[in-house]
């Protein structure tokens, strides 16, 4: 939900007087009517940010740090060096690690801070372990240390300073290069009185030689009517990496942006400052809501990635270039190069690299440093019903009849910011809402469940027990003065809980409790909206930098308080059932590390044929970086989606991660049946789909929870050496066997599929019909096309038996689809459990089995065994893809089992194996011939 | 295994309660309704409803789809398309999709649904149809009594008519009146133009000829209307004292009409009679303000003959109608003809004239009430009239936070309960229900606007009740409103024979 929200409520709010909410009210109305797309003016470019602009202003060229060889400490852990500002004389200290699993972190930071800079906490995992660095060579020109195997050396060169990670021949990575590192190191500020002057001058000699002039907008900036008193003074950070060889780098989401990057020069850097921005743009490099600061590089040699931990206003320029390959030992030649410079507002340089060298590799590298995707509960991979509001119990009732009537299946309704009584969280509107319980009530009889939004701004009210409990915490967020922070959001006047303060967290998660948050019960879920945090009447529609978090300002911590909202919540969720179900939280706002809290969502997207192209790379690129939990508005949030497109946009999203539709509250209703008896065939049709293949959703997501790989992925990750590959994001793989390439054109009649993988095949999940790998695919379509393609090799399974609900297909018998490869065999997985508890963390309370065709043989065997789980669910049928008619078909256990065979289509169907579907079981296919593939 | 449904287990032995109270065991297998059951055979090998297949009978019921229309599994889940018959024994049988068959929710009312999925469903058959039956007795009840009334109303809706036709042909004869005038200076007008026609079809110059003369004729009538006019004793001259009514004639202008002035006016008489004064009107006329009426523009008498080349006057007149008629509510109007009503004459008339016109005619008469017994006798009420009575009326509903007033044929609005302006929801549009019961929706359209979005409209649903009242109200979509409207004018008539629950035979 965005900024034009503003209008409405505050127009409401302009029947209880005062005045000058009215007064705002119109000059809201002024300001915003007639606005089709961003205005951009809300929001600041490079030079707008001063310290963008200052940053941005060192070009490349002799770098003035020099690093200091003799203050050189290198422990079992861990080397420090000081490196020292020629210009300026100010020292800092480098600390470089070689962490396990082929990485290395480094650090930067004031030798000796005027105050101590932030240091993002909370999102690692843990303190990576580290693994001994050793010394090779030391000269005057610099040292060489190891990083263990594959003659892989870090080389740090003292003048100027500069680091090289090399490999063999190879340079992978360098550091300040381009000589663009820029450190602003807190000083006192030189118009506060000659006494200050004087003792900082005592305590800094160096200042005397410090040739910075101060520029303007270094101690206060204004931006449109806001000041930001910047007390701390200057306090930027700046970093350049160069990655020879590389054509191609991916990620640092969220940008309505294609998966592959651009390049900035000419223009504005790539911007990570997490923004509540109405209506965006798509193709530009603006903030959006989230923000992850993790890029990564792929050639056809080799994958890597760098993590910038930093939760401040963050801009990346990336430019490339053919370098002179001078750095090799080999004879010079020109190559690719990109180079990436990173510029941060405030905190420190902490900068992790992972050195892949497969994209599995830097997927598990981040994710041992991060976490992985939280494991969600089976039916948040359901089907999401979502509107800016069903109105009252009656409309919430009629809607979820709706799906029945028109026996459509969907797990989730959701409650935007109506349901609340005026927009108090954890509260219900007496005259809409007046029994949750029993609407909730009428859900669990239906096997359903409900989504409330809760978010981080609070009515200031102080007949609100949220609002009164929070102020005498004193656990708001404070202003510069020191007053409780106050700005505009939905409910009016609103306080910001300080998120960040562990105490806040965990009262905020104890209150939802049952008892706690009244009319809540087991099948209520939240969202969190707005987490940015979004202040209608901040700086950029966000929190005054100034503004203070303790002793930290908000400037330090701006691009993580929306995780924080999301962690506190889903604690909370948690904690309600005693540590026993498994949570469901959808933020809109994001940090590294977000996806160990819950889903995400591509913010208010609108109605349009682009919007619904753009979904797919910006979930590739947020899968890249760990968050695989997400999703885009299906049908668009702002406008309404013509017929065409709503269908369009509920194929898509039934292959993508999270699948709810949702639509502003201006718009018209657009349940599925509200569209002709056709486009609801064609929407309950592509539902249908969804459920069919929740049990394989349901493994892709244990696997992403387990190792960190993506669940929805570009076609690159599996196929790293295929060039054809890198730029494609029109089409996407789940998992490593179901490539998707939906329709996102109006009036399409056909689609290009690309298949990957030379040699390999590739089988219409739903024709059947074989494909071979590595072509241009010419796939015409219709309206009730989805081209999805099942790899050969694999298996899959799916529940044909569709019912309203995912807990209620729990019980279902599987199909398996087994695509034989041209080797004629295949391999794939199933996971099983209880859908919704931690008890197959907990308790091992899970089946997790291997299928493996082979040798006309089809076998199940148990990956865990030390798990144990017992399955109501059996196998009904066997699908093999692309075989050849067998003599007979016979279960090990309980002999002929019956079975046709399809000539056209080259598909044998078993019928009935009848074995559970956590059971031992092979199944024996005699032929004349061995089983093989049909040419 | 717990899957393998045995299709012997399969086939239930449904005791069916009928209205009778005699109990028959009907065997065949789960799921499949009586009427279908002799495709059930079990002694055959069964084929599939669609005929597509044919399956040995044991694997009817065995939860695993074998024919494409799902008809081997009427009682499993097994076949995506499948259904299952419900039997609900005293209540109405039904069917549900087979994906409902032991999804642990309760569908049918006699639980058959949930036989092994561990759902411990209620059989709440009787009850309900016990319930159904109170319903549609209560109902009928209403239905019979809402029928009578409406009887009622369609009698006095047939009086109403009666009367307000009688009243509009009333109002016809007076207007009749008008119009034999509006006739005669039409004919007037069109003998006057009769010959500027053919002088058209001869030459140019026979025209400015023609014109010429009626020009002086023109100058005739208006003299001989001025004659009149200052003839203030009908004495049949005019002089000077009457002339001197007249100070806009003052000829030297220094704003008074002496006796000598006006005599020299008269052409140094005393008193002139109308020849006379037909020789003096040249040197008054520039400045003569008659002390009637000003010469209505539009008016095809006063009509400068030199201004227009003759064309079809009167439609020309008929045209100018649609620009000026533009200050009313009423859609209909936009659908009348070019062809000039009497009504619309009577309009055209300024105010001056009109009420010169009423003079001549009935005071009742007024346009305006005319004009809205048109509008009323227009109105589609209903094959019989029956809506006639909601004409004129408004019905309210106070909800929480909003009063919703319901004005029939005229328009919807809602008005915060506690202060606040009134929004309208939208204006008469038509009836809209589906076409074989047109007369169950009403639409208004056309309300305030919404931000960035449609202006708002109402849809009106009507059904019978005794009273006459608004409901419920609801916005099922942005600024789309839903009414519901109980009257009696939608009943129908009930049904001889009481409407009672059947069971499956």
């Amino acid at each position: 939900m965005g900024f034009i929200r503003i209008l409405i409520e505050l127009s409401l709010i302009c029947m209880n007087p005062p005045r000058m909410s009215c007064l705002l009210a119109v000059w809201l109305a002024v300001v915003l009517s007639g606005i089709q797309a961003v205005d951009r003016s809300n929001f600041k470019t490079c030079i707008q940010s001063s310290f963008c602009k200052r940053m941005r202003d060192v070009v490349p060229g002799h770098s003035p740090y020099r690093a200091l060889l003799e203050t050189l400490e290198l422990s079992n852990t861990r080397l420090t060096l000081q490196l020292i500002n020629d210009n300026n004389k100010v020292r800092l200290l480098l600390e470089l690690y070689r962490l396990q699993g082929n990485m290395t972190r480094l650090k930067i930071n004031e030798l000796k801070p005027l105050r101590p800079r932030f240091e993002v906490p909370d999102v690692l995992i843990a303190d990576p372990p580290t693994e001994p660095l050793s010394l090779v060579s030391q000269d005057e020109g610099g040292v060489v240390l190891s990083l263990g195997a594959d003659a892989r050396h870090l080389v740090v060169s003292a003048r100027p300073f500069r680091l090289d990670i090399v490999e063999g021949p190879h340079v992978l990575l360098s550091v300040n290069s381009r000589g663009l590192l820029a450190f602003e190191h807190q000083r006192p500020r030189k118009d506060t009185g000659i006494g200050q002057l004087t003792y900082s001058v005592c305590l800094y000699p160096c200042l005397w030689c410090d040739k910075e002039e101060d520029q303007a907008d270094m101690w206060e900036e204004t931006f449109k009517s806001h000041t930001d008193s910047k007390p701390n003074g200057p306090t930027a950070i700046s970093m350049d990496f160069s990655l020879p060889g590389v054509e191609h780098v991916y990620g640092i989401p969220e940008h309505a942006e294609n998966l592959r990057l651009k390049t900035t020069d000419g223009h504005d850097p790539y911007r990570l400052y997490n923004l509540d921005v109405f209506q965006y743009e798509l193709y530009n490099p603006m903030a959006l809501y989230g923000s992850v600061p993790v890029l990564l590089s792929h050639s056809t040699q080799r994958t890597m990635g760098i993590f910038w931990l930093n939760a401040a206003e963050t801009w990346v320029d990336i430019s490339s270039k053919a370098a002179e390959n001078t750095d090799s030992v080999q004879a010079p030649s020109k190559v690719a190069q990109t180079d990436v410079r990173w510029i941060s507002e405030s905190g420190i340089i902490d900068v992790f690299i992972m050195l892949g060298p497969k994209p599995t590799d830097v997927f598990a590298q981040y994710a041992s440093l991060t976490g992985t995707q939280s494991f969600p509960p089976l039916f948040a991979l359901g089907y999401h019903q979502c509107r800016w509001n069903y109105k009252d119990q009656e409309d919430v009732r009629s809607v979820d009849q709706g799906f029945d009537d028109h026996d459509i299946p969907y797990d989730f309704i959701w409650l935007d910011i109506e349901h609340a009584d005026g927009k108090r969280y954890f509260t219900w509107d007496p005259a809409h809402f007046s029994q949750p319980r029993e609407m909730l009530q009428g859900l669990v009889d239906k096997r359903r469940k409900m989504v409330a939004i809760v978010d981080p701004h609070i009515k200031v009210d102080s007949g609100y027990r949220v609002h009164k409990e929070i102020r005498s915490k004193n656990l708001y967020v404070k202003n510069k003065d020191g007053g409780d922070y106050e700005g505009w959001c939905w409910p009016g006047t609103s306080g910001y809980p300080d998120f960040t303060n562990p105490e806040m967290r965990s009262w905020w998660a104890s209150m939802f409790a049952y008892d706690q948050y009244e009319g809540s019960m087991e099948n209520l879920y939240i969202w969190n909206d707005m987490n940015e945090p979004s202040v209608f009447n901040g700086p950029e529609v966000t929190m005054h930098k100034d503004a203070l978090h303790g002793s930290w300002e908000h400037r330090d911590i701006h691009n993580l308080y929306g995780l924080y909202v999301q962690m506190a919540t889903a604690d909370g969720l948690i904690q309600r059932s005693g540590g026993v179900e498994r949570p469901f939280v959808l933020a809109r706002a994001f940090f590294a590390g977000s996806q160990r809290y819950g889903a995400v969502w591509t913010g208010d997207n609108a109605a349009e044929w682009s919007h619904l192209k753009i979904s797919i790379p910006m979930c590739l690129s947020l899968g890249l970086v760990g968050i695989s939990f997400c999703g885009a508005d299906v049908g668009g949030f702002f406008k309404s989606p013509s017929s065409e497109l709503l269908v369009r946009w509920y194929q898509t999203g039934a292959y993508q991660p999270f699948f709810r539709a949702h639509a502003h509250l201006d718009t018209p209703r657009r349940e599925p049946w509200l569209f002709g008896p056709e486009n609801t065939a064609l929407i309950r049709e592509a539902v249908r789909q969804r459920y069919a293949l929740l049990p394989y959703w349901y493994l892709l997501f244990y696997k992403a929870h387990g190792t960190g790989q993506p669940v929805m992925r570009p076609l690159w990750v599996e196929y790293p050496e295929d060039v054809t590959t890198f730029t494609i994001d029109d089409e996407y793989l789940l998992g490593r066997d179901l490539l998707v390439h939906p329709v996102t054109d109006e009036g399409s009649k056909e689609v290009t599929v690309y298949l990957p993988g030379t040699g390999g095949v590739w089988y219409d999940a739903f024709t059947f019909q074989r494909h071979e790998g590595g072509q241009n695919l010419y796939v015409p379509v219709t309206m009730s096309s989805i081209p999805v393609f099942q790899r050969g090799g694999s298996i899959i399974p799916r529940k044909n038996r569709i019912r309203r609900s995912s807990s209620c297909m729990e019980k279902d018998p599987y199909t398996l689809y087994v695509a034989l490869s041209p080797q004629g065999t295949a391999e794939g997985e199933l996971y099983i459990d209880d859908g919704h508890t931690f008890n197959y963390e907990q308790k091992k309370q899970f089946v997790h089995r291997r299928f493996i065709f082979a040798d006309s043989t089809l076998s199940s065997s148990n990956i865990s065994p030390d798990s144990q789980f017992s399955t109501a669910s059996w196998v009904e049928r066997v699908l093999i893809l692309g075989a050849h008619k067998p003599s007979s078909v016979t279960l090990k256990t309980s002999g002929q089992s019956p079975f046709d065979f399809d000539e056209a289509t080259s598909v044998l169907t078993v019928h009935k194996p009848g074995v559970n579907a956590g059971a031992d079981w092979t199944l024996l296919f005699q032929c004349r011939n061995p089983l093989s593939i049909v040419l | 295994m717990q899957h393998n449904v045995n299709w012997l287990q399969a086939l239930l032995v449904l005791s069916l309660s009928v209205t009778l109270g005699w109990t028959v065991e009907v065997q065949r297998p789960r799921g499949v309704p009586l009427t279908k059951r002799q495709f059930y055979d079990e002694a055959k090998p069964f084929t599939c409803l669609d005929g597509s297949r044919t399956i040995p009978f044991d694997r009817v019921n065995d939860d695993y789809c074998d024919c494409k229309d799902g008809s081997d599994e009427p009682g499993t889940a097994a076949c995506p398309n499948g259904s299952f018959h419900c039997t609900n024994a005293g209540y109405r049988p039904t069917f549900i999709p087979s994906s409902r068959i032991n999804d642990g929710i309760c569908d049918c009312c006699d639980g058959t649904d949930e036989y092994n999925s561990g759902a411990s469903c209620q059989n709440t058959c009787k009850e309900l149809g016990r319930k159904e039956r109170e319903a549609l007795q209560k109902l009928a009840e209403i239905t019979k009594e809402g029928f009578l009334l409406k009887q009622q109303l369609i009698e006095e809706a047939k009086k109403g008519q009666q009367e307000k036709q009688s009243r509009l042909s009333e109002l016809q004869d007076s207007r009749k009146g008008h119009e034999d005038k509006v006739e005669a200076l039409r004919t007037v007008k069109e003998t006057a133009e009769q010959p500027e026609k053919e002088a058209k079809e001869r030459h140019l110059k026979a025209w400015e000829e023609h014109k010429a003369a009626l020009r002086l004729e023109k100058e005739k009538a208006k003299m001989a209307e001025v004659f009149l006019e200052l003839d203030d004793n009908a004495d049949g001259f005019v002089d000077v004292s009457e002339l001197q009514t007249h100070q806009e004639l003052d000829p030297d202008g220094d704003g008074t009409l002496t006796d000598t002035e006006a005599q020299g006016l008269l052409g140094g008489a005393h008193k002139v009679d109308s020849t006379e004064f037909m020789n003096m009107w040249s040197n008054m006329k520039e400045k003569y303000v008659s002390e009637v009426c000003p010469p209505t523009p539009s008016s095809d008498l006063d009509k400068d003959p030199d201004s227009v080349y003759p064309e079809d006057d009167l439609d020309e007149d008929a045209a100018g109608e649609d620009d000026e008629d533009d200050d009313d509510d009423d859609d209909r109007d936009d659908d009348d003809d070019k062809v000039i009503s009497p009504l619309q004459v009577l309009e055209k008339l300024s105010v001056c004239e009109r009420e010169r016109w009423c003079l001549l005619c009935n005071a009742a008469l007024l346009p305006f009430s005319f004009r809205a017994l048109e509008k009323e006798i227009s109105f589609d009420f209903g094959p019989s009239s029956e809506f006639a009575y909601l004409y004129s009326q408004c019905y309210e509903l106070t909800t929480n936070e909003y009063i919703y007033r319901l004005c029939p044929f005229n328009r919807v609005s809602q008005k915060p309960k506690y202060g606040g302006s009134e929004t309208s929801l939208g204006s008469w549009g038509s009836w809209s229900g589906p076409e074989d019961n047109k007369y169950s929706v009403m639409k208004y359209e056309h309300g305030m606007g919404c931000w960035q979005g449609p202006n708002r409209s109402t849809t009106v649903k009507l059904t019978c009740g005794k009273e006459t009242a608004v409901v419920s109200t609801s916005e099922p979509s942005r600024c789309e409103y839903l009414m519901e409207f109980t009257t009696p004018a939608v009943c129908l008539e009930p049904p001889n024979i009481d409407t009672q629950v059947h069971d499956e035979f």
